[in-house]
């Protein structure tokens, strides 16, 4: 796998990133560099492996049904870039 | 108050006994004093007022000053992650480890310095300028966890906390010639640490003794309900373990741990270490962890995945940067973001998207999460022999600044080490164990799921019968 | 629909889990509250939060699986949705992708004809809510309350097995009216509670192969997805037949306009990289999770219709209306405690008078003026003749007014039926006297004016009289 100039700027796409041009040259060569690199797990037989998601395999706890918090609606205001009537305010989206 | 520069935890209660103002004051002025050479932290000042320190004395780490390293949440401070992106961010909540340090008593003189979430091994990423090594302020301390590295092994706090998700706790310990923790996966609570690739990511203890981060972890350690990863277990005493000796001990030595990229002369310090702990008793035995080579490109697949996940919150809408005059939405998104975020963060965000995007990830993500188990496998057959594992925590010493910033690769090669732990959820530990061109050299000693108690009495074990822990850099203002 | 053209629909329906707090967090899931108050940090996705998985959520959907006859899977993942957008506060929704909690099992829909067909379900999965994007709040921007963000969802995915807009809403009905009777989700289509995506596609009658289909999103309510999803077929048809192409998309309901039209803001080709939550170890089920969830869970409604028509004598129809809904069920059962074996007159008056009261006060059953044991009390009096049928009505608005219980009711109003011979036959000799020229048109042979002597007695009476009492004597006397 090869990344492409188009292939950076899907994932940019993607992960909504604004790249420049001196941005998008530097990337396009160490994404390329950091894929070939990991492409050494393509070598390995992992034939009847199962993955490995959680380290353990650990089992998920569970927590009972009740409320325990309460209003942080001022609190989440202090840290907000912009909030009106309680409401977090973006840029029109037209559905 | 004077010489408490390099002074350990019992050296602090002493001190803070004798004059508890008195203490703390100098606390903070080595810390501030400290940043013109280091520029170890990111917020410079205690998070809560010292005054209200002096007079109180409750708790297991009670006036002990500390610096927190900037990921976690501590409520009405800064928590900036070493990234633009939350160089305002004031957190309105206690993360479980700021929480229970608080509880303690400890007292927080600062948020230090990092790499920029955590991604990096020098912390040349941070957004609030690098980090120098006490040793030698043109080397690079390591990182993610530079900055906490560099304040202890300037003997400015006894203790900081660090994370640890590829290394991030170990290879700056050992850089900077000081002891750093990494638990078992699940032993730390990871609520309100900021998040790098959750699979991995641990919060750790950096200090120059490793009693010293077995108190600590004995205030760190335990379950916590927010964190569904967070396991139940009964409460065990690190510092006791301590005393336990390394008599009968066995230990494991891999070959792969000694691979053609380390070093000869750092080879060389870590074997001496070795035959030093033979003949204190404990047992060499050879073991093979032959996945390891392939541990760098799993942990290059999988924490970036999670990470590019884990980052899409900051996109400019609730908290941290916001891009100004934003057409629309998406232009909001992508700017705020491209704005927030430095190179490294970009680069792996990037990689982390590929790996996960459809087409790529049975053959990537995938695979290395299958790659991931073999890894652990590895592991759990070689903890069936020995009671830890002990190589090289780097290939190398600290690095010059500069030198390897536009070559991320190299940087990842030198992962080598200490990435298979975290792929593993093992605890681990760096120990100072001598010196290579006048730099530090670290000792990784790697124990099985929940053995922290033997990797302390390996890693005090090995401090009674050395002195590198206690060697100090040329002393600071 | 032209003859030449088959529509295929299948469903994906947000069952809205009736927990107390949110599926990850602790905040509160009541409807309605002030903006962004019921969001936690969890929930505002800030630096470091951590999710943890509400017990709540998890039996519901057992009971869901265990309801449809499906698989409950023992080991089922939570994964991250990767996308962004306002109302998403982590940039990832967290679901369930390869491994869900419910996967098979079906549902049985009687169409209005009496026609019954089985809808396969093809998995439900647990989900969190994202917020809510209020577009029309501001001028220049769009609103985001979070409040709804985490609520907990069962997403049901029927198989596309539905070729009609009637075969696609009666079996959003029984599948609303199941997730009502195991009380896992209240139902409330205006809050939000139960929502539908229709996936739409045609084909050429005798083919195989599926056409490209259309999901049309969020319709709230039954009549709406009935009318977005036959004006979607006539639009896919007419297409077609036009040489155009169908494109893959989601589309948006005006019901306004009635039509359905492009979704703009999902105009991107979307890729979710869907990968394990690293946050969220897999959900392990074991038999005590069963066992808990069975333990609590209501007999199903089939079961119990069977039951009503087998075991209590009901008919076909009084069953299925009494099985509609499980408060009515329960209402009509509780009923059956004082009054065993008079199960017809119960159904007749839950179905009758009960049904029509709670009608016009626009009610639901769980808010009825008069309960179930007031209500059994009364008829209780029709049977030992305490009051007519006729009279029971007018005892039951006024308890439906509050005026009491049946007994204080007829007390009251002295409303006691007279079953006293001498009483009646007084009332018979009166009744005789005041109209000796009907008396003698029945004696001449005409036997309507019988009723009408009844009526001027139950006149005289107040309507009082015991009525089969009243017969025999008035016979006798002439």
């Amino acid at each position: 796998m090869h990344i492409e100039a188009n292939d950076l700027d899907r994932l940019a796409r993607l992960a909504r990133l604004a790249l420049t041009a001196d941005e998008r040259s530097a990337l396009v060569s160490s994404l390329d560099d950091a894929l070939s690199m990991v492409s050494a797990l393509r070598e390995v037989d992992v034939n009847g492996i199962t993955p490995m998601a959680h380290p353990h395999d650990a089992t998920l706890r569970l927590r009972a049904d009740e409320v325990t918090e309460t209003d942080r609606q001022s609190a989440l205001e202090r840290i907000a870039p912009q909030m009106q009537g309680g409401l977090y305010l973006v840029p029109k989206v037209i559905e | 108050m004077s010489g408490l520069r390099f002074a350990d935890i019992d050296g602090w209660r002493a001190a803070l006994a004798t004059d508890r103002a008195a203490a703390l004051a100098e606390a903070v002025r080595m810390a501030t004093a400290s940043q013109t050479e280091l520029n170890a932290l990111i917020t410079p000042a205690p998070i809560t007022p010292i005054a209200d320190h002096v007079g109180s004395g409750i708790g297991d780490l009670a006036g002990i000053p500390y610096a927190h390293k900037d990921l976690f949440c501590s409520e009405g401070v800064r928590a900036t992650a070493g990234s633009r992106m939350l160089a305002e961010f004031i957190s309105p909540y206690d993360a479980t480890v700021s929480a229970r340090l608080n509880a303690a008593g400890a007292v927080c003189i600062g948020k230090a310095n990092m790499d920029e979430f955590a991604m990096g091994s020098s912390n040349e990423n941070s957004a609030f300028g690098p980090v120098r090594n006490p040793w030698n302020v043109e080397r690079v301390p390591g990182g993610s966890s530079g900055g906490s590295a560099a304040l202890v092994a300037a003997g400015v706090v006894p203790f900081a906390t660090g994370s640890d998700t590829g290394g991030s706790v170990r290879q700056p310990a050992a850089f900077c010639g000081v002891t750093g923790f990494k638990p078992t996966y699940g032993r730390v609570s990871r609520y309100g640490m900021i998040a790098f690739a959750s699979s991995l990511d641990q919060a750790g203890v950096i200090a120059r003794h490793a009693r010293d981060c077995a108190q600590v972890l004995n205030v760190l350690a335990g379950f916590d309900p927010k964190d569904a990863t967070s396991v139940e277990r009964p409460t065990e005493d690190f510092v006791a373990a301590c005393a336990r000796g390394v008599r009968g001990m066995r230990i494991g030595v891999a070959k792969e741990l000694y691979s053609a990229g380390v070093r000869s002369e750092v080879a060389e310090c870590t074997r001496r270490a070795l035959t030093e702990l033979e003949q204190a008793g404990a047992v060499l035995v050879d073991i093979q962890l032959p996945r390891l080579p392939l541990s760098v490109p799993a942990y290059y697949v999988i924490a970036p995945a999670e990470a590019s996940s884990n980052l899409a919150r900051y996109d400019g809408v609730r908290y941290g940067h916001r891009a100004e005059h934003a057409r629309d939405l998406n232009d909001l998104y992508s700017r705020s973001r491209s704005e927030g975020f430095g190179d490294e963060v970009k680069r792996r965000i990037l990689v982390g998207t590929f790996v996960l995007s459809a087409g790529y990830y049975d053959a990537y993500y995938l695979r290395a999460q299958r790659i991931r188990r073999l890894i652990a496998e590895d592991f759990a057959r070689a903890f069936a022999k020995v009671d830890v594992i002990a190589g090289p925590t780097t290939p190398d010493v600290a690095f010059t600044l500069g030198e390897k910033s536009n070559d991320p690769l190299a940087m990842y090669a030198a992962d080598i080490n200490t990435v298979a732990v975290n792929l593993a959820g093992l605890p681990a530990m760096s120990l100072p164990c001598g010196f290579v061109d006048d730099l530090p050299v670290g000792l990784q000693l790697i124990g099985p799921a929940w053995g922290e108690t033997q990797l302390f009495a390996a890693g005090h074990g090995y401090q009674q019968i050395s002195d590198w822990h206690q060697k100090t850099p040329r002393v600071l203002s | 629909m032209s003859s030449d053209w088959q529509a295929v629909i299948g469903l994906e329906v947000h069952v809205q889990l009736s927990t107390q707090s949110k599926i990850f967090s602790g905040a509160a899931t009541a409807y309605g509250a002030e903006p962004n108050t019921q969001v936690s940090f969890v929930d505002a996705g800030l630096p470091g939060t951590l999710p943890v998985a509400n017990r709540g959520a998890i039996e519901r959907a057992i009971q869901f699986g265990m309801a449809i006859g499906a698989e409950i899977a023992p080991l089922s993942v939570f994964a991250r949705k990767n996308y962004f957008y306002p109302d998403l506060p982590k940039g990832y929704q967290i679901s369930q992708y390869e491994l869900p909690i419910v996967v098979g099992g079906s549902l049985t829909t009687r169409l209005d004809d009496g026609r019954e067909f089985t809808v396969p379900i093809t998995r439900a999965h647990l989900e969190e809510d994202a917020g809510k994007s209020l577009h029309d709040a501001f001028h220049a921007a769009t609103g985001v309350d979070l409040n709804r963000a985490g609520t907990p969802l069962l997403e049901v995915v029927t198989e596309p097995a539905m070729h009609s807009p009637e075969e696609a809403v009666a079996c959003m009905k029984s599948l609303h009216r199941l997730v009502r009777w195991l009380g896992i989700c209240d139902g409330n289509m205006q809050e939000g509670s139960f929502r539908c995506d229709a996936n739409v596609s045609v084909r050429r009658r005798g083919t195989e192969k599926l056409g490209t289909r259309a999901e049309i999103k969020n319709v709230n309510s039954f009549r709406f997805v009935e009318k977005a999803i036959a004006y979607e077929i006539e639009r896919q048809i007419r297409a077609i037949e036009n040489g155009e192409t169908i494109v893959q998309e989601t589309r948006l309901y005006d019901a306004a306009a009635n039509r359905t039209r492009t979704m703009r803001s999902k105009e991107d080709a979307l890729d979710y990289r869907y990968f394990p939550d690293p946050d969220l170890p897999p959900l392990v089920l074991v038999e005590a999770d069963f066992a808990r969830a069975r333990s609590t869970m209501p007999e199903l409604p089939d079961a119990r219709r069977g039951r009503f028509v087998q075991q209590l004598g009901l008919t076909e129809y009084d069953a299925d209306k009494l099985t509609e809904e499980r408060a009515l069920s329960d209402y009509f059962e509780a009923m059956l405690i004082a009054l065993p074996s008079q199960t017809k007159l119960c159904a007749n008056w839950v179905l009758g008078e009960l049904a029509s009261a709670l009608n016009t006060d626009q009610l639901d059953i769980g808010h009825s003026r008069v309960d179930a044991a007031a209500l059994a009390q009364l008829l209780a009096r029709v049977v030992d003749s305490t009051i007519s049928g006729k009279i029971a009505k007018d005892v039951f608005a006024a308890m439906w007014a509050g005026e009491g219980s049946a007994d204080a009711v007829i007390d009251a109003r002295g409303l006691r039926q007279i079953t006293d011979d001498g009483a009646l036959t007084a009332a018979i000799d009166a009744v005789v006297a005041q109209f000796p020229e009907q008396v003698a048109k029945f004696k001449a042979g005409d036997e309507k004016i019988f009723q009408f002597l009844i009526g001027q007695l139950m006149k005289a009476t107040k309507g009082k009289a015991n009525p089969a009492q009243l017969n025999a004597l008035l016979k006798q006397r002439l």
